[in-house]
């Protein structure tokens, strides 16, 4: 019942906005980026960023699997002899700057800013200022972090363990560098998610209640919620970290009373709901895709919000199932292994509610749906095998080997990344007016659909065989299936190459004339009622949302 | 005692070249033991001693092109393995096929030339019911046996031997407590001292060498970074936490040669630290426990002072 509602709200909410006079306010120059406080800027730079360290973090990855794609060390090496430290930096930086660089600002910064107030009717973010400060601190936080590479480099892991992260494991200063660099990019996360949970519980145009807001808004707010109740545990467990590093305190050195478990339990406790951080918004964006290229509305759409408010919810008190191995008591494995696998509950309720809203639609294959559906596949597989990994009887087998590798680069690198690039397919011209040919669309889905599906697949066999994930070197038993990873890795590498080179062009061709809502009836939210593209002052005058 | 502190050294300053922590081990091992022993060839040597002669079967593990789990060869492992291949996978795969085959079926049927008016229907509640509590039952079905295999991997009563392993930066040393405290270092074997190369990064200097058929509880501990002592084909995998002293158990099916992994990053050797297990015959384990105390008790003495004396330099450091 709620959602016909729905429907006929949205439908009435789309009288077309005029585009106010030429006589807006609009900076010029280096100053409408630097102090930039329009939304729709900071969403640009947000995803220029994105893209930026995107290819940065993917480069590394790729150099990796050229390291392991066939056995004995042939890159890696430091004076003739194998470097397992640059190998531990080059892995730990690839994880860092995937998650806190690219998938976050991406999905939250970049797609959250542009669309979060041209959805809900609202001029812009309720603290435009605070916004910009969220932006500009994830610079500085990521120089840091390149400039650690230089200075010996924290080949910690991206979980940054101690001991081996405390003065015994990096004497030089390449870990202060990272703590700092995760501060600022977690305080630029907080203030980020304060604008978001306000912008989105105040600014909502008038009719737009909660339960008619769109599903991708939804994520974006519990997404809000879960970074400011877990990333102050990060930068708090980081702090003792830095402090036992620089000021002789031992809160995770056991021969001064401290104990490293503290940490795994205070970054996990982050470290988990941070998984949901990177993927709810995807489901949000998946949402409005599915929707959209089944002309129908999402089905369950109260379903959809509960799964996701029970996915944040769970994804904060399941963290030890990432510490199985680490000598916990019986009980508590159980209730971790047990909390772990309800997940699985909402998150089936998601894909079944996805399928159900193309049951009985009108299908339209474009670009961005081939994306969704890669997502729905994909993050499938990614879910049972996170099922497997929540046993707690069978995760001591796979904790810590390539399985769990293949896993989590199933619903991140084959889940958040398949979002995000069917988003950006399904705004890019919303945002730009320029247009991505359908062929090269395609030709870039389906050569990273097989490119990551080459890649990560065989690390499931791998895992099984018992290959450890974090080695630089392996016996030749693990030879066959690496190099088929390897060989997977580079067509998903060429394949983003020839993406960020059609951008480019495209942008360089500059703007087309396109209709507001070009994907036709089956976009229904409010950004397609704006024109294309949106002026640079949007919804000076709320919309209403009547009935 | 010099090179150990020279090590210690070294490995402070976080920036050792795994080759030569490996090499400084060895060399300290060497001038200790006076040659390095392969297990095997100890215990083959203890055996034609006393007239017999070692039969040792060799079962090998991970394969290359290998899919799934390597044979199992504890009954940890062979009810863990078995869980996973008969019930765990084929249920795994089963839900991926229906959600495929479904998806690729509304993708077929309802394509824009099949159906070009699209429904408005936006709920259903039995099939929302359906869909949320048949995954309840899956999960419940599921958990059973993990709930077992949990079960079996805390039960560490009423073990026949214990022993210890300790993770360093970046070898093992195992000691067997109920046994005089025999303790030695187990080094990875550099390329040029294997015999067979397609053992690289598996084998040791000395292995754990451990009794077929009898319960082994394994107490593992770390004295520098986090380490982790896993031993696939065992099933067993236990994180060796410094100020901690963690235990699990394994009783070997067979005799034969198992290898393992250090799995937790633990620094640049990380992937230079393997671990092998030598499964012998009761009575082999025996006669090998004799020449190893012969062989081991010359070093024990003198690394427990170095270590003594290194670590008491540390905390004045400190």
């Amino acid at each position: 019942m709620a959602s016909t509602t729905i429907n006929s709200k949205k439908k009435a909410a789309k009288q077309k906005t005029t585009a106010p006079a030429q006589t807006e306010h609009r900076p010029y120059g280096i100053g409408r980026w630097l102090f930039a406080t329009n939304h729709k800027d900071i969403g640009t730079m947000y995803m220029v960023f994105a893209i930026t360290a995107g290819l940065i973090g993917g480069g590394l990855s790729v150099l990796m699997r050229l390291e392991l794609q066939q056995p004995g060390v042939q890159y890696f090496l430091g004076a003739g002899d194998p470097d397992g430290h640059m190998w531990n930096v080059f892995i730990t930086a690839h994880g860092l700057i995937m998650i806190f660089f690219t998938v976050m600002p991406a999905l939250i910064g970049g797609f959250g800013n542009w669309f979060i107030p041209l959805m809900i009717g609202a001029p812009d973010m309720a603290f435009p200022r605070l916004n910009n400060i969220s932006f500009w601190l994830l610079v500085p936080a990521f120089v840091l972090l390149l400039t650690s590479l230089f200075v010996g480099g924290a080949g910690t892991g991206w979980t940054l363990y101690p001991p081996l992260s405390g003065t015994i494991g990096h004497a030089n200063p390449s870990v202060d560098l990272a703590i700092v660099s995760m501060h600022l990019a977690g305080a630029s996360s907080i203030l980020g998610a304060i604008n978001f949970i306000v912008t989105i519980f105040n600014m909502r145009a008038p009719g737009m209640t909660l339960r008619v807001m769109p599903l991708f808004a939804w994520s974006v707010l519990i997404t809000a919620f879960l970074l400011v109740m877990t990333m102050p545990i990060f930068g708090g467990a980081i702090t003792m970290l830095l402090a036992d590093r620089n000021f002789a305190t031992a809160f995770f050195v056991p021969e001064g009373g401290g104990d490293p478990l503290l940490f795994q339990h205070l970054f996990w406790f982050f470290g988990h709901p941070e998984v949901y951080i990177m993927i709810l918004p995807a489901f949000g964006i998946i949402s409005h895709i599915v929707s959209t290229f089944s002309r129908k509305p999402i089905f369950g759409y109260l379903g959809m919000v509960s799964a996701m408010v029970a996915i944040g919810f769970l994804g904060c008190i399941v963290w030890a199932h990432h510490m199985f191995t680490v000598g916990m008591g019986f009980a508590i494995k159980l209730y971790f292994s047990v909390g772990t696998m309800i997940i699985a509950v909402p998150t089936g309720i998601k894909i079944f509610s996805w399928l159900a809203t193309m049951w009985g639609g009108s299908i339209r294959f474009s670009v961005p749906l081939l994306w969704a559906l890669g997502f729905i596949g994909l993050f499938t597989i990614g879910g049972v095998t996170g099922v497997v990994l929540a046993l707690g009887g069978i995760d001591v087998q796979l904790h810590d080997t390539y399985y769990v590798v293949g896993h989590f680069h199933y619903v991140l690198s084959l889940g958040s990344v398949f979002a995000i690039f069917g988003a950006f397919y399904y705004w890019f011209t919303k945002m730009s007016s320029c247009v991505i040919p359908e062929w090269a669309g395609r030709l870039h889905f389906w050569t990273t659909f097989i490119g990551v599906n080459v890649t990560f697949f065989p690390m499931h066999f791998l895992g099984l065989a018992g290959m450890p994930r974090r080695y630089i070197d392996y016996n030749e038993a693990y030879a066959g299936w690496n190099s088929v990873a390897s060989f997977g890795s580079y067509l998903s590498a060429t394949s983003t190459l020839f993406f960020v080179v059609v951008v480019v062009v495209v942008l360089l061709r500059g703007k087309k004339k396109v209709a507001d809502n070009y994907w036709g009836a089956g976009a229904t939210t409010l950004e397609w009622t704006v024109s294309t593209p949106p002026p640079f002052h949007s919804f000076s005058k709320p919309p209403r949302i009547s009935r | 005692m010099g090179a150990i502190s020279f090590a210690r050294l070294l490995r402070l300053r976080g920036a050792v070249k795994v080759v030569a922590a490996a090499g400084v081990s060895f060399l300290l091992a060497n001038a200790l033991v006076a040659n390095a022993l392969v297990a095997d060839v100890l215990v083959a040597d203890a055996l034609a001693e006393e007239g017999t002669e070692i039969k040792t079967e060799i079962k090998t593990g991970a394969q290359n092109w290998q899919t799934g789990f390597s044979a199992p060869a504890s009954p940890v492992a062979r009810q863990s393995f078995e869980f996973h291949d008969n019930l765990l996978q084929p249920i795994i795969v089963f839900i991926c096929l229906f959600v495929f085959l479904l998806g690729g079926f509304i993708c077929w049927r309802f394509a824009e030339k099949r159906n070009p008016t699209p429904s408005r229907t936006t709920h259903h509640s039995k099939l929302e019911v359906v869909w949320t509590l048949v995954p309840v039952a899956i999960l419940v079905v599921l958990f059973v046996p993990s709930f077992n295999i949990m079960r079996a991997i805390e039960d560490v009563s009423e073990a026949d031997l214990t022993v210890k392993a300790t993770g360093h930066q970046w070898y093992w040393s195992y000691e067997y407590p109920d046994h005089d405290g025999l303790a030695f270092d187990s080094n990875l074997l550099t390329e040029d001292e294997l015999k067979d190369k397609s053992k690289r990064l598996l084998q040791t200097d000395n292995a754990l060498v451990l009794p077929v058929g009898s319960k082994v509880r394994v107490l593992v501990t770390a004295t520098d970074v986090l380490h982790s002592w896993a031993v696939p084909r065992f099933g067993v995998k236990i994180d060796a936490v410094p100020g901690r002293l963690n235990e699990t158990w394994l009783t070997a099916d067979e005799k034969g040669v198992y290898y393992g992994f250090c799995t937790e990053l633990c620094g640049a050797g990380h992937a230079y630290m393997p671990i092998e297990v030598h499964i012998v015959s009761k009575a082999e384990f025996v006669i090998w426990l004799r020449k190893a105390k012969e062989r081991f008790a010359t070093k024990s003495q003198p690394d427990l002072l170095a270590d003594l004396l290194a670590a008491r330099t540390d905390s004045a450091q400190q």
